[in-house]
């Protein structure tokens, strides 16, 4: 007898639970990873809590930039959470390793990593992954395309001593060598580093027109201010990776009239009228801004709200294949999310296909100088 | 390679050299007098540099509620013992020093407007707001298990250094901070620039290495460590408290890692986990003095120094390689020259 009102029990929590969209998130909102994890936490918190009529749960779960709780994270809100859809994690080495278990068990994830290599090159797992970042090519492309429409001869280049700092190397040295770039140097510092003078000397006594350094949040800084203090007086340009605030904090004077690529959400407010970013990145801005307060907005919740936005999109669409927590309503989710088109994000415009799931193009991306300490839009 | 960029990575490499020199001199400290492998001397170089600039940015530091919490741990441990063992008289200080002192820091704190503080002043709120958790934690700590073996206190000093990291966040987050510059001015020496900063890490260091030369041999506190140093029986047997010496070397490896945190605050950023990094060079240094020799170990620290300076120039990428694999020719050299002695147990 107890037994069956148990089943009655669980199946009548099981119903209500149906008509509910869970969507799984893991960031890492600790850890070294932990300033771009934050203002994405902060704007899971935003995104709306109800889709199509129906209700929708947030299951947000912190994997302290580690790889293994990343993929542990996922596994949990798969397998207990039943969630319909994954969103993360923060860094790209995470969300490569939950490629496998969100494959394995056909749920949509949505990624906030950066690197191209987590949807491509398109394959039966990669199907399921999405993801909201620009990749690093779109940014170098940006980056070279700056320089060499500025004279730029001769250039060097100082990055992170781990996958990040190696990738935009790769990306950077390619694309340079086709547009006929010379690159004089190429170093490397750690994010912990306290001195990085031996390869700021380095660099100086070769003498570039441009110096490109590829680090992430306020170790990036470092690099700059030596640079001045060892009297470089040419171009410094900087990665998508250090478009937020605490950057501008610690670099202070010493980066004025830097130059770096970034999505459009950093400058919403400068966008040309025509800019179909213009609005949706504008009112990602006002809504984050009206609960973290004036100039709090960054590139990395921006992120996070696209992933939002996207979900948006398809959810509805997906409810016509089948009930939340169902096989079909994923695969539905799934379907509905590659077949995104012209959709504005914080970001840019989503336009999906098969081999596409990121889906930007160069509307994703603008030039930034920092002016006066606030970012500015390069013309 | 020419002569200004010799000096110039010379000049870098001693200044760096000096601060790990300093957490080199604490290492050997604490371990000669209480067979501690510190890790966590470290921290206290991001938490003495952390809470300089959350001072400066006008914010009450995190590290506040660390020192409330300990003192009142510290009170409610040693006062049950006190109560128990009715020894009446020794309560009042024992509040006084653990739970007074603390909570009038705190008041202190929020009554002041401490971003508007001279900057000697703000330095010395810092080492009276950081430098006191050196001594508390050996009490909490290390004390209970002083006669432990060396493993277990260095497993006990890396859950110390991970818990303080874990706080480190907590306080201060995840980004990092750079303070001020003491000084501004800069010179010119043969064709290089030479910032006032540098010259007052180094002109720093020296003076706090000439100041605990002093301390070791004019003072009775200072004897009294090497007293235990040398031999702990024989040190207890002449009346010197084995917890007495414990403390004290503790709060010495505090002050001097707050005071590195603060010279170093305005060369770089650092971050609640950047200690961590200084203090393995600082170990490596001390490792080179093979634990024991004070010269030895503030000369191995400045090797560290230059070796950095020198590979980030000619293979940035290989820096930390570099360095930390220095640690196995010395460690070779050290066990084919000196005679292994058992650890001897108490």
């Amino acid at each position: 007898m107890r037994k069956k009102t148990m089943i009655a029990l669980l199946s009548a929590i099981a119903a209500t639970a149906q008509a509910d969209i869970n969507v799984g998130v893991t960031l890492s909102a600790t850890g070294p990873a932990a300033s771009l994890g934050i203002p994405e936490k902060n704007t899971i918190d935003l995104l709306p809590r109800s889709i199509a009529g129906q209700k929708v749960n947030y299951i947000v779960l912190d994997d302290a930039s580690d790889t293994t709780t990343a993929v542990k994270n996922t596994r949990k809100l798969i397998s207990e959470n039943k969630v319909d859809v994954v969103i993360g994690s923060t860094t790209t080495p995470n969300a490569l390793a939950m490629i496998d278990v969100a494959a394995e068990s056909e749920t949509p994830m949505i990624a906030l990593a950066a690197s191209a290599r987590i949807v491509e090159p398109m394959d039966e797992k990669r199907r399921w992954v999405f993801k909201t970042p620009q990749n690093d090519a779109q940014m170098a492309t940006a980056i070279i395309e700056h320089m060499t429409s500025n004279n730029v001869k001769t250039v060097a280049y100082i990055g992170f001593a781990d996958a990040y700092g190696e990738g935009w190397w790769n990306e950077f040295s390619k694309l340079a060598e086709v547009r006929k770039l010379k690159v004089v140097a190429n170093e490397r510092f750690n994010r912990t580093d306290t001195s990085v003078t031996g390869q700021v000397l380095k660099v100086l006594a070769a003498r570039p027109d441009a110096i490109l350094i590829g680090g992430a949040g306020t170790p990036a800084a470092l690099p700059q201010k030596s640079l001045k203090e060892k009297g470089y007086k040419g171009t410094i340009y900087q990665t998508h990776g250090v478009a937020n605030n605490d950057f501008l904090r610690i670099c202070g004077k010493d980066c004025e009239g830097t130059l770096l690529p970034s999505g459009p959400v950093l400058v919403a407010a400068q966008l040309p009228a025509d800019n179909p970013v213009r609005q949706t990145a504008g009112d990602y801005v006002a809504r984050y801004e009206a609960v973290h307060g004036k100039g709090s907005v960054n590139a990395f919740g921006g992120y996070a709200w696209d992933a939002g936005v996207l979900l948006g999109q398809a959810i509805p669409l997906a409810l016509r294949k089948g009930a939340p927590g169902s096989r079909e309503f994923r695969a539905g989710l799934r379907d509905a999310l590659e077949a995104t088109r012209s959709l504005p994000g914080a970001h840019g415009v989503f336009n999906m296909s098969a081999n596409d799931h990121l889906g930007f193009d160069q509307r994703a991306r603008v030039m930034v100088t920092i002016r006066d300490g606030a970012w500015q839009l390069a013309r | 390679m020419d002569l200004q960029i010799l000096l110039l990575l010379g000049q870098d490499g001693i200044t760096n050299g000096a601060i790990y020199a300093l957490l080199a001199l604490a290492l050997v400290l604490v371990f000669a007098v209480t067979r501690v492998i510190f890790i966590p001397q470290g921290e206290f170089v991001a938490y003495g540099a952390l809470t300089l600039a959350a001072l400066q940015a006008g914010k009450v530091p995190g590290t506040i509620w660390l020192l409330v919490a300990l003192g009142a741990t510290i009170a409610v441990l040693d006062g049950f013992r006190l109560l128990r063992e009715k020894r009446y008289a020794k309560l009042p200080p024992l509040l006084i020093f653990n739970v007074g002192l603390p909570l009038l820091a705190a008041a202190g704190l929020f009554a002041l407007p401490a971003g508007d503080l001279p900057l000697w002043l703000q330095v010395t709120i810092t080492m009276l707001v950081v430098v006191p958790l050196g001594p508390m934690i050996y009490r909490l700590a290390f004390q209970p298990l002083a006669s432990a073996p060396v493993l277990v206190l260095l497993i006990v000093s890396v859950a110390v250094h991970v818990a303080m990291i874990g706080l480190g966040l907590l306080f201060f987050g995840a980004e990092g901070s750079r303070t001020p510059p003491f000084t501004e001015i800069s010179f010119e020496l043969a064709g290089a620039p030479l910032q006032g900063q540098t010259v007052l890490v180094v002109v720093a260091s020296a003076a706090l290495i000439i100041g605990l030369y002093f301390f070791f041999e004019r003072t009775i506190y200072g004897k009294a460590l090497r007293a235990t140093a040398m031999n702990r029986t024989g040190a207890r047997l002449m009346g010197i408290p084995p917890a007495l010496a414990g403390k004290l070397c503790l709060t010495l490896a505090a002050a001097i890692g707050v005071f590195s945190g603060i010279l170093i605050a305005p060369i770089t950023t650092i971050y609640y986990d950047s200690g961590f990094l200084i203090g393995l060079k600082g170990f490596v240094g001390a490792i080179i003095g093979g634990l024991a020799s004070y010269p030895v170990a503030a000369l191995g620290a400045i090797l560290v120094g230059l070796l950095e300076s020198f590979s980030s120039f000619y293979a940035s990428a290989f820096k930390e390689v570099i360095v930390f694999t220095l640690i196995i020719p010395v460690l070779l050299w050290r066990s084919l020259t000196s005679r292994h002695v058992e650890e001897e147990e108490e």
